[in-house]
């Protein structure tokens, strides 16, 4: 069958399973956008790059498939860098296509030229320059192999228009579609290793049997790797607590006996100190990250390491494990549950964990997350926003959130039931992802509630693709929870930098929200009053043909705690004033 | 001044095997330069096979950074291959050239020099003589050091290039192998 190279990628993409690609075209890339009109995938016209790649982003978190944007060369390809650098951070399968300008002009600074191959290198997992048109399905092939498996990530692809111009000689070729082997065969420096090594989880399994104070350590490769079940048998059939950290919340229910909930910089209390007094951490999917670790060579000094990754790179690159397993966390962990119920047979029983478990337990009785109800005629405390929304909300409701204040206070205050239900920016940090990302979620699964909690901030950022929602009639929630500041950093500036506030104020009226929201074509409502909260959610919660944008005004001074100060030992965790005086008891209780 | 090469212990050799695709090199030398790690030398030729070529690095690092090193160049999907070859156990070359400026009375000298070494003559003129060597790159080092008194006006080293020796295989080497395939 004879195509160009324009209508090759769009059924490349057909053949790949793509439902929905999140775009903006432009000179270098229209001639792929002609035949996308013949084409059963849905295209979501946004209105910034970077809505594009966050969209591909939060459809990818929802649905455990890749996501896809495409953009146009030059200022398209470099607006969407942000999404790229934040997926790669986070492990995210991504694919981007980008058009170029054609292969005779590149490298002579044409008309929105950008050397997106060479930007993106260090914030990609791979990306291609594809010079041929008779490459294109092989490289799109290539490039969903990369992306889906081993540690998922971003990949690009860079089209110049002549390979694809439904008239240039050179976008000439013949369909072909290359069979699995091809592809591995295509690619012969990467072999994922999925399996861990027998011996190593042996070792594991004699470990965790022998531990008296051990804890699972669960990061996003958790989810990444669809193991929630798995980690569910194994946490209940050792009856070893579990932390879940910003990346892998809902990977193991808040409700579950055995979670702890977060730890790091912003986690519980008990999350913090069962890692830093455990004698045994198991570390499945989660790579060590400085906001979790807090001071490298303080963090759970006692503890014995764990480490399961598939990405050989993340064992010892922080801590050193004393056990590494490199593999896919859902196969390592069934096969460990396996080892160790075979050991149990045997007659291998683990130590007595009554007294690990009573020490937790009176960390979250005397340490629980709190926080002060307002005065009469105050602005609303976040923390209350976010627990009506979290109780008026479907148990399987999904999540998004932007980057600060809000995003801590969502990660601590809902409770994740299920994975897949929490969408935020972890590694990156990128202030403006919950718009779009929910927006990708809502598309991927229109079955769900989506809500958005997002800062005023960070709203500012991306809220443009309101607009698009609002067009593609994509019903997502957003709740902005507006205290007038950047709030984190200026948490930052009172705590660390004595009060002196440094280009943080943002004004509570400027804009106006709720015109903004209604001009953008949503349903939009302020909430001042404690009493409104209630019937608000429950009116927004009622729309479901357009989004619904709800401004919270919320107390300025409300700060995020427990908090680990950047670069201190997580055994100076600060809880709030009205706990600090158990705390410090407390801290002579704890066993060594 | 220079540190002699296979003295140091914070040189690592290690040999990369890449896919012979466009902007490979720049993708080895860009983790190089954002995980902030040092390139001592850097030696870049396509191989017997054409889809291949292997690129001879030298690292300047401790042995815990290079194992990092090792895994994050394993990441790149064009690296096929990486060894690391222990000095005890393979060979090593490199190739220098260099002008020597040098009055016609005291040429004799650096000829002998040369002839002493090995080396060959490649250029003479009235006050200069370029010379080259080749060898393990601490001969080099050593002729180096020798030739510097009389005046050095321009000089070239390749970088150093290594295979296994033949006899046996080293431990080091079937340590570093072992990682091989698990990237991800």
């Amino acid at each position: 069958m004879q195509l160009n190279g324009g209508q090759a990628l769009i059924k490349a993409l057909e053949m790949e399973g793509v439902e929905v690609i999140f775009g903006l075209p432009g000179g270098a890339i229209l001639p792929v956008y002609d035949p996308i009109i013949d084409s059963p995938i849905r295209h979501i016209l946004v209105r910034h790059e970077q809505g594009a790649g966050h969209m591909a982003e939060g459809y990818a978190h929802a649905t455990g498939k890749p996501g896809v944007a495409m953009v146009t060369s030059g200022p398209g390809a470099t607006n969407i860098v942000t999404p790229l650098a934040d997926a790669y951070m986070d492990s995210v399968p991504m694919i981007c296509i980008t058009g170029q300008v054609a292969t005779s002009s590149i490298g002579t600074d044409a008309f929105q030229e950008a050397d997106i191959t060479g930007i993106t290198q260090s914030v990609t997992k791979h990306n291609f320059l594809v010079t041929e048109a008779a490459d294109i399905p092989r490289v799109i092939r290539e490039a969903f192999h990369i992306a889906t498996t081993g540690r998922p990530g971003p990949v690009l692809v860079d089209i110049p228009k002549d390979i694809v111009g439904p008239t240039n000689p050179r976008s000439a070729m013949e369909w072909y579609w290359p069979t699995d082997a091809e592809v591995t065969a295509g690619l012969p420096g990467y072999r994922p290793n999925t399996t861990g090594h027998p011996r190593k989880i042996k070792e594991a399994a004699e470990l965790i049997l022998a531990a008296e104070r051990p804890v699972i350590y669960a990061g996003g490769g958790i989810l990444k790797a669809r193991a929630a079940e798995a980690l569910r048998e194994l946490a209940e059939l050792v009856e070893i607590p579990v932390v879940t950290t910003l990346m892998a919340r809902g990977a193991f229910p808040d409700d579950h006996p055995l979670c702890l909930g977060m730890p790091g910089m912003h986690g519980n209390y008990t999350a913090i100190m069962s890692m830093q007094e455990s004698d045994l951490l198991i570390a499945l999917g989660s790579r060590f990250d400085d906001r979790v670790t807090g001071k490298v060579p303080d963090f759970a000094p006692l503890a014995k390491i764990i480490h399961v990754d598939i990405d050989p790179a993340e064992l010892g690159k922080v801590r050193r494990p004393d056990v590494p397993i490199v593999g896919d966390a859902n196969l390592v962990i069934q096969e460990l549950v396996k080892t160790i119920k075979a050991l149990k047979a045997k007659g291998d029983e683990q130590p007595d964990l009554q007294p690990w478990r009573s020490t937790l337990s009176g960390w979250q009785e005397k340490f629980p997350l709190a926080y002060e109800q307002p005065a009469e005629g105050d602005l609303l405390k976040p923390q209350m926003v976010l627990e009506a929304l979290r109780d008026s909300a479907p148990e399987d409701c999904i999540v998004a959130s932007g980057v600060g204040q809000h995003q801590m206070w969502t990660s601590q205050y809902w409770t994740f039931r299920h994975p897949y239900t929490w969408v935020n920016s972890g590694g990156l940090g990128t202030m403006g992802f919950s718009v779009p990302a929910a927006i990708g979620a809502k598309v991927g699964r229109p079955d769900r509630m989506v809500w958005a909690i997002d800062g005023d901030g960070c709203f500012q950022m991306t809220a443009q693709e309101l607009v698009t929602a609002a067009a593609e009639r994509i019903p997502v929630k957003i709740a902005i929870l507006n205290n007038a500041y950047l709030g984190m950093v200026r948490q930052w500036q009172e705590m660390f930098y004595e009060e002196r506030y440094s280009e943080v104020y943002l004004s509570p009226d400027l804009p106006d929200y709720v015109k903004w929201a209604e001009a953008m074509g949503c349903v939009a409502f302020r909430v001042e009053h404690p009493d409104d909260i209630q019937p608000t959610i429950d009116k927004a919660n009622a729309i479901d043909d357009r989004p619904v944008v709800i401004e919270f005004r919320t107390d300025a001074s409300e700060k995020v705690f427990p908090m680990v100060a950047a670069g201190q030992s997580n055994s100076n965790v600060q809880v709030p004033d009205f706990q600090r005086t158990p705390a410090q008891a407390a801290q002579k209780e704890t066993p060594q | 001044m220079t540190p002699p090469l296979s003295t140091d212990p914070k040189h690592h050799t290690l040999s990369v095997l890449v896919e012979n695709k466009a902007g490979v090199l720049a993708r080895v030398v860009n983790l190089f330069s954002r995980r902030a790690y040092n390139i001592y030398s850097l030696a870049v030729a396509p191989t017997d096979d054409e889809r291949f070529s292997r690129l001879t690095v030298v690292v300047d690092v401790e042995s815990a950074p290079l194992e990092q090193i090792v895994k994050q160049l394993h990441k790149l999907i064009n690296v096929v291959k990486i060894v690391e070859h222990d000095p005890r156990h393979s060979i090593e070359r490199e190739l220098l050239i260099a002008t020597v400026k040098v009055a016609v009375a005291d040429r004799h000298q650096v000829a002998e020099l040369t002839r002493i070494f090995e080396g060959r003559i490649l250029a003479v003129s009235n006050d200069a003589l370029t010379v080259s060597l080749e060898g393990h790159p601490a001969k080099i080092d050593d002729f180096e050091e020798l030739l510097r008194p009389y005046g050095i006006a321009e000089l070239q080293r390749t970088g150093r290039v290594a295979l296994n020796q033949l006899e046996r295989e080293s431990t080091r080497l079937h340590a570093v192998t072992s990682v091989r395939g698990k990237v991800s």
